[in-house]
């Protein structure tokens, strides 16, 4: 409930805060950590991830590995809702963004959507509008009715927060989906973060590009973890030992069994000395 | 490794096959060509179609001799199935250049000033003129006619029809979506005049016995449309890929915000390409505005009153009542299907320019 009312608060204030320098804006009073307890994601009678409870630390990049089918994107989606989108699927169990529960009765999936942002493993700008509008896609699409320069600000200061803007400063208006694969997902990063969600979903951001475009948006989501809680999911080990502050190891008992959360911990210990002898396995390549 | 390589007992082939040349492949299309003349004329029935039903046949074949002489099997086969191929692509293309050649050679002569101003309300003098060989008598109010009928039916069918594609894409789950595809299919395959008698059946209700309108022949046409429309968006929509859809959802835009501003534009070329099609596909429609809107002598622009005539419907009453002489109304029949060919054909230049101009950019 109270989720509602500040999110509405929220999208009629966008003009004003957007104004703002990226520092001082407002940071909704709380930390942005997200606390998830007990929770099980069903699609129809299909129990896809069990019993996962952690503590995703605000402002920090949490990284969940594991083999693949093993449930980790399904509850990466369900940290904002997405999964909903599939029919059937549906959770149980509780997530808790600064306290408030995103599943409570009275809760509408798209106002926890524009709070918890999402970067998907294949670059997706929309290929009918200009990079400059792929940018405030998020802004224009929701109705917020600006003036242009407000959404020059936005504009310059989300692609230069993505690294992009020395790329594309002199082509704001050409389509989207002209930019090179690396610069398209920093696109979609710019995207993302334009409506300034407190917490940044990444589902293998970089498993469709090469190792140069790889290097920048890692580079970008060390700068992006001081203003944004940074969840992502990635098969490369060495990217969440090189970029990640706490991983989550996720894992599948076989075909047909729940998904579930082995062991999360720092990302030092768990690559180094973890707890569960599957977490150790796993990191050191001995299976998956 | 090496008893492995020595043990593999296959002839040894060069990667240079054996290849028809340039002047073999002409060769067999003039013989096949002589052929197609001679073998007829000789048989004493020389007409345009024996020459190309023999001159097919053996351009077929002789492909298959030649090349199983000159080349391999493999390259047989290839040659033969591209010579069906291309035989079959003329085949195709003939009847269509046939007609519109025909169209224009036979409709020029009266696409005059007088046809494309004038109606059929012919005064005593006009019908002295005609008998006298001069060009009298024209196709203006069924023009008019013909786009007033077709908008109305456009006007119905369009929104009708994207709605429809719009909730079986997006929402339709279950029982209800299934029934209206099912439905949809039926409507597609109900026989023109059962539309006209429907629509013309619905307006007697509404203005009484013996009434033809244009919108109950716009009505009419719509039943035929629809069906079309919601086929052809419906696959366009389906066409959009998910992740466009997921990356609006994940920017906090609602669902019927999504679809007007991301899923509709990304689509909206290929939809426009549909409903050309399917507006196209009725314009030529006679059999149900007989019916429905019966016909008029003059221009009618109050579709809610009176009778009005539509192109196709004009040129069966100009063939089937021609008037004195015979050729006057026989021409103005020609005329006027030229005239609607070049609707139909400005109707397709203008989806492929809104298509080209709307398309997602950048996809090159």
């Amino acid at each position: 409930m109270m989720l509602d009312r500040e999110i509405t608060m929220r999208g009629s204030s966008v003009t004003d805060e957007s104004t703002l320098p990226g520092d001082a804006r407002p940071t909704s009073g709380a930390n942005r950590g997200i606390s998830v307890f007990d929770l099980n994601i069903y699609y129809g009678d299909f129990l896809a991830v069990a019993d996962v409870s952690m503590e995703i630390e605000a402002r920090s990049i949490t990284a969940l590995i594991g083999p693949s089918g093993c449930g980790k994107s399904t509850f990466l989606r369900s940290l904002n809702r997405m999964h909903e989108v599939i029919d059937g699927a549906r959770v149980e169990g509780s997530v808790r963004l600064d306290g408030e529960d995103l599943y409570g009765s009275g809760v509408d999936p798209v106002a926890v959507r524009r709070r918890v942002g999402m970067v998907f493993q294949r670059p997706n700008p929309f290929p009918t509008m200009s990079i400059y509008d792929n940018v405030v896609a998020g802004i224009r699409l929701n109705s917020a009715k600006l003036r242009r320069a407000e959404t020059d600000e936005i504009v310059e200061r989300s692609l230069r927060g993505a690294n992009l803007w020395e790329e594309v400063k002199d082509r704001l208006d050409q389509p989207g989906s002209g930019l090179s694969g690396g610069q398209q997902q920093r696109l979609c990063i710019a995207r993302a973060t334009a409506v300034e969600p407190d917490v940044l979903l990444m589902d293998e951001p970089c498993s469709a590009l090469d190792p140069i475009s790889t290097l920048a948006i890692e580079q970008l989501m060390l700068e992006l973890k001081e203003n944004f809680t940074i969840v992502i999911v990635t098969h490369n080990m060495q990217q969440a030992a090189r970029v990640s502050d706490r991983t989550g190891f996720f894992n599948i008992a076989g075909t047909g069994k729940p998904g579930r959360l082995i062991e999360i911990d720092d990302t030092k210990r768990m690559f180094s000395n973890p707890t569960e002898q599957a977490t150790q396995d796993y990191v050191t390549g001995r299976f998956g | 490794m090496t008893s492995v390589m020595n043990d593999v007992t296959a002839p040894t082939v060069g990667l240079d096959a054996r290849r028809m040349s340039r002047a073999a492949e002409g060769a067999i299309a003039a013989v096949s060509l002589l052929l197609g003349i001679s073998i007829p004329n000789l048989l004493g029935n020389g007409k345009w179609g024996w020459i190309l039903i023999v001159a097919a046949l053996s351009y077929v074949s002789l492909t298959y001799v030649g090349s199983r002489v000159l080349e391999d099997r493999r390259q047989a086969t290839d040659r033969v199935m591209r010579a069906t191929l291309t035989v079959a692509f003329v085949l195709v293309m003939l009847p269509l250049l046939s007609v519109t050649w025909t169209v224009i050679r036979e409709g020029v002569s009266r696409f005059d000033g007088t046809f494309l101003g004038g109606t059929m309300r012919l005064t005593p003098e006009d019908l002295l003129a005609q008998r006298e060989g001069f060009a009298a008598g024209g196709a203006f109010h069924a023009m008019v006619g013909t786009l007033i009928i077709t908008g109305l039916a456009a006007a119905i069918a369009i929104p009708l029809g994207l709605l429809t594609a719009v909730y079986l894409v997006e929402y339709g789950r279950g029982r209800l979506a299934r029934a209206i595809t099912t439905m949809v299919d039926v409507m597609t395959g109900i026989p023109s005049i059962v539309a006209g008698l429907f629509a013309y059946a619905l307006f007697v209700i509404i203005f009484g016995p013996g009434s033809r309108t244009g919108i109950a022949g716009g009505v009419a046409l719509s039943v035929l449309m629809t069906p079309v429309v919601v086929r052809s968006a419906e696959e366009m929509l389906r066409l959009v890929p998910n992740e466009l859809r997921e990356a609006s959802y994940a920017l906090g835009v609602p669902k019927w915000r999504t679809i007007l501003k991301v899923v509709i534009p990304t689509a909206v070329a290929g939809i426009l390409t549909g409903i050309t099609l399917a507006v196209a596909r009725v314009i030529g429609e006679t059999a149900p505005l007989l019916i429905a809107a019966g016909l008029a002598q003059e221009t009618n622009v109050n579709p809610f009153d009176g009778r009005m005539t539509s192109l196709p419907v004009f040129t069966y009453y100009q063939y089937v009542q021609p008037g004195i002489p015979t050729e006057a109304g026989v021409e103005r029949a020609w005329a006027a299907a030229l005239m609607l060919v070049l609707i139909v054909a400005a109707l397709f230049v203008l989806a492929r320019v809104l298509a080209n101009v709307l398309k997602p950019k950048g996809l090159r």
